[in-house]
């Protein structure tokens, strides 16, 4: 299958092991990725921080970029629920009727990277080796705009050499949220210091999901901790195989101050 | 103008053009007449909710309201059957007596209207055999009294069998609160004590 | 202030009632959160609540068809709200009632010490009530000369202890079992000294503090639930009691009503009988629902009137998306299960409307300038939408006021930029690459960013971005 990558601009410019990871787990089960070189941002943080009107050419850009596709795939819940939720409303708020109707196509064949594997590529076991102890943390947009389920985690079960281990009050908000966090950033810290507690109480190596988003949020966390803790998109996880795992992100958090 | 044309006008401004279509209302809910009744449902949600249920023949009601309050004074509405009163109770006929004193009699019994089993829930509607409002709230134990076939099996049944011109109190266990860490804990300003007796022609079970 | 002619919607008036905080919730929220003691209360309530909640929806087969019809009669309700109205008005006043209009916070509080001067009564008792709260009648009516008693146990809470409500159900539900029994030693008269924590035994203090209150006092005002345009009829739901004295014993009833509480039919009753309680308190039913008619001869309150309240809702009604949040029944679903106020608690919201749904109300009712940070008062997690009972899309109501927020100009100036940049891909990655080395600079981030390094590492820019590594394949 010819599957284009919307790469997200956060995985482009700060976490490109997540999309090189998807990169790489989808041509080893046999698919031609390819990479539409004019995407740039799904415009998300536009239309959540409240300027739909310069959210407006970033949609027409996607639609115009992603329309030739028949299977696009993201490394992230979060700019899929975007394109799904946000994009035709976008347009229809500017009376943009005809783009409208052009996002929801695009939509409708726009899929997070654990929907397209087991929904449209339907496999679970990638083949994929990562011998550590493992939390997963459901990301709102994934769980809540995309109702994935349990996708992840019947994808995380399968790989071998993995312990899963069940995150307490896992459907809680990290208090990411995008310009939440640094707007209201007392209550997105003391969000991050409950799901914090819980990823400690797991006693796990590493802490997975579907968005980099949340994963520099609670990851920037844990390493601010000296925790001991990594987070590692899925799409590393399931991208590892025997001899060749991936690192996951610790490597490239700084200290703040 | 009025205060009344400015709000209505103002609303008719926010809204605009009326939509063509008005939309329709999806019902695709269980209605009324959807689901059979059970009875012992409704004695477990009942007690469930902290009530006391018992189940007797209509000869023996008067046994039960003996037991439960027996020896002390109650308020009753002038429609209630009076054989449901024991000799040991000293009843009070509500004709248009005072709060004051509905307050200081022991307690009260009457008929019901309807019953939800789904939710443990009794139907008053002020009828004779039920009274004013105000005396099946005063009094600490409410005996309420009532028939199997007034017993229905959800909300919208009961919905549907009510008299909106009647004033009407649903009644789901006793006077509750959940108020102090949103835990639900009886016994607030209504009656603190709620038997309800089923009656059911025939039987002559306790419980 | 812009002009604003007779007959076009308007927003709640400032000066009166409670709808607007003295602070931005980032700062009320900020000091919120260094309450460790409100923190562990509101945690535990709303852990409670929630497993309560979540346990009786479950037993229901027919929830989400419940939800369905809930929202699309509430979406009829706003479309026809005028007609109903005056569906209504009719009803009501052909069964004996009086019904009053009040277009502003202003209008409803003399209209109501207004009627309460003609008893000649010194003193009301109250039913718990989102609309009072929201006009400020209590202090309108201390104003007169009148003495209001809130007669909910949570209220009473909050009125002895010259406190704020911070939550539509349990205004009281940032004090735990041993606060409330101190304000109780301290403030109830003729209290007994030995009273303990214990729910039952503070609920008892409070039914005989009350009780002579009920029986003495002969105006009552209470809100509703729920009014219906077809039969005149209106609904209060509620488990204490309080409710059904209010209701049941005075003289005079005075119920004060948002406009948009009206629902068209009698059987329309069903589908929220249903739904308030199991998404509010956890009940497949509250212990007491009251309906009444107008006036019942020899039965109850012989004078009764309904105050219609607009107060800013004709101004929420203006906005197609917006309106949304008239869909409201007052459940408190998702103040307890956003991840927010369980942290904040409801006193930061400002308003009495606390929590997700007060955060896209309030600043509609009041005009956005007024409300201006509430609707960014969530990380649009998606979890009030689920537990709402009538389905009000909060996060997309929350977005689509964002955009009608005024915005700060240097972040206006900078997200204008970004756009450009990200609509030119040449622009855009040259800007990847300058990020890259800006962040040679150091960790740590200007204002308002430093909100981030606060308490967060940032990642470092990798050595090449992912188009980098695309191009080089």
């Amino acid at each position: 299958m010819r599957i284009a990558l919307f790469v997200t601009c956060l995985a482009d410019t700060l976490f490109p092991e997540a999309a090189k990871a998807t990169v790489r787990l989808l041509e080893r089960l046999g698919h031609e990725v390819v990479f539409p070189a004019d995407q740039t941002c799904c415009g998300q943080m536009h239309v959540n921080t409240g300027y739909p009107d310069d959210a407006l050419r970033l949609v027409r850009r996607h639609v115009r970029v992603f329309a030739p596709y028949d299977v696009v795939v993201a490394p992230s819940g979060s700019c899929v629920g975007s394109v799904r939720h946000q994009h035709a409303m976008v347009a229809r708020r500017a009376g943009d009727e005809r783009l409208a109707s052009r996002a929801e196509e695009v939509a409708r064949r726009t899929y997070e990277l654990s929907e397209l594997l087991v929904d449209v590529l339907g496999v679970t076991d990638v083949g994929a080796y990562f011998p550590h102890r493992v939390t997963y943390h459901p990301t709102c947009h994934s769980l809540r705009m995309l109702r994935v389920a349990d996708k992840p985690l019947r994808l995380l079960r399968e790989v071998r050499g993995l312990e899963l281990v069940e995150l307490p009050q896992a459907e809680q908000c990290c208090g990411f949220g995008g310009t939440f966090a640094v707007k209201n950033a007392d209550t997105s810290t003391a969000m991050l210091a409950d799901k914090m507690r819980n990823v400690l109480a797991t006693r796990a190596e590493m802490c997975t999901a579907g968005d980099s988003s949340c994963l520099m949020h609670i990851g920037g966390g844990l390493s601010r901790l000296r925790a001991g803790v990594r987070t590692v998109h899925l799409a590393e996880i399931l991208a590892s195989i025997e001899g060749a795992e991936t690192a996951g992100e610790r490597d490239r958090l700084e200290v703040g101050s | 103008m009025t205060a009344r044309d400015l709000i209505l006008g103002r609303l008719r401004v926010a809204l605009g053009e009326p939509p063509a279509d008005p939309a329709a209302v999806p019902r695709d809910y269980r209605p009324a007449g959807a689901v059979a009744v059970d009875l012992d449902l409704l004695v477990h949600r009942l007690t469930d909710y902290r009530a006391t249920v018992h189940r007797c023949a209509d000869a023996d009601v008067a046994q039960v309201v003996d037991e439960v309050l027996g020896g002390r004074r109650v308020v009753v509405p002038p429609g209630l059957p009076r054989h449901w009163l024991p000799a040991t109770v000293a009843a009070v006929t509500d004709e248009n007596l005072t709060a004051a004193q509905i307050a200081a009699v022991d307690g009260v019994v009457t008929a019901a209207a309807v019953a939800v089993a789904e939710t443990g829930t009794i139907v008053l509607d002020a009828a004779p055999d039920q009274g004013r409002r105000v005396i099946s709230l005063l009094p600490d134990v409410h005996v309420c009294v009532l028939r199997a076939d007034q017993v229905v099996a959800t909300v919208p049944d009961a919905v549907a069998r009510v008299d909106p011109g009647r004033p009407l109190t649903w009644i789901s266990g006793p006077s509750a609160t959940s108020d102090i860490e949103l835990n639900r804990v009886e016994g607030v300003h209504g009656p603190r004590h709620l038997h309800v007796v089923v009656v059911s022609a025939g039987a002559a079970q306790h419980g | 202030m812009t002009r604003t002619f007779l007959g076009m919607p308007a927003t709640a008036p400032r000066g009166v009632g409670n709808l607007r905080g003295e602070e931005s919730f980032p700062a009320a929220a900020r000091r919120a959160l260094g309450d460790t003691q409100l923190r562990r209360n509101l945690r535990h309530a709303t852990t409670t609540i929630r497993a309560k909640s979540a346990a009786v929806i479950g037993e229901l087969p027919d929830w989400a068809q419940l939800r369905a019809a809930g929202s699309a009669i509430k979406t009829d309700v706003m479309a026809r709200l005028p007609e109903l109205l005056e569906q209504l008005e009719a009803a009501v006043a052909a069964a004996g009632g009086t019904v009053h209009w009040a277009a502003d916070a202003l209008e409803a509080n003399r209209i109501v010490t207004d009627l309460v001067r003609a008893t000649g009564a010194q003193r009301v008792m109250k039913v718990k009530s989102m609309a009072t709260q929201e006009i400020g009648l209590n202090e309108a009516l201390e104003a007169a000369g009148i003495e209001p008693v809130e007669t909910d146990l949570a209220e009473l809470i909050v009125q002895l202890g010259r406190d704020r409500p911070s939550h539509i159900l349990v205004p009281a539900i940032h004090r735990n079992r041993a606060e409330i029994r101190e304000i109780f030693l301290r403030e109830m008269p003729g209290v007994d000294p030995a009273l303990t924590d214990e729910p039952a035994v503070l609920a008892a203090a409070a039914r005989r503090h009350l009780r002579e209150t009920f029986l003495s006092t002969p105006v009552a005002v209470s809100g509703a639930n729920f009014a219906v345009a077809e039969t005149g009829s209106l609904a209060v739901v509620e488990s204490e009691g309080n409710g059904r004295m209010c209701l049941t014993l005075p003289e005079t009833l005075i119920t004060v009503m948002g406009v948009e509480k009206v629902i068209p039919t009698w059987a329309d009753l069903e589908v929220f009988l249903q739904l308030l309680p199991r998404a509010s308190t956890g009940e497949r039913m509250n212990p007491y629902t009251s309906m009444w008619t107008g006036v019942t001869p020899g039965d109850g309150p012989q004078q009764v009137h309904l105050v219609l309240l607009d107060n800013g809702r004709s101004a929420v009604l203006a906005d197609a998306v917006g309106r949304q949040a008239l869909h409201c029944i007052r459940c408190s679903a998702c103040l307890n299960v956003c991840p927010v106020y369980e942290r904040t608690g409801g006193h930061a919201y400002g308003s009495v409307y606390p929590g997700p749904i007060g955060a896209v109300l309030s600043p509609q009712l009041t005009g956005m300038p007024d409300n201006a940070s509430l609707p960014y008062a969530s990380s649009l997690c998606g979890a009030c939408y689920d537990a709402c009972p009538v389905m009000i899309n909060i996060p997309e109501l929350l977005v689509h006021l964002r955009g009608q927020a005024p915005h700060p100009a240097g972040e206006k100036a900078a997200m204008g930029a970004a756009a450009y940049t990200m609509d030119h891909p040449r622009l855009y990655a040259a800007a990847q690459r300058a990020a890259g080395l800006a962040r040679l600079a150091g960790p740590a981030l200007p204002p308002p960013l430093n909100g981030w390094t606060a308490s967060r590492d940032l990642p470092a820019a990798p050595p090449q971005t992912f188009r980098q590594w695309w191009a080089e394949r």
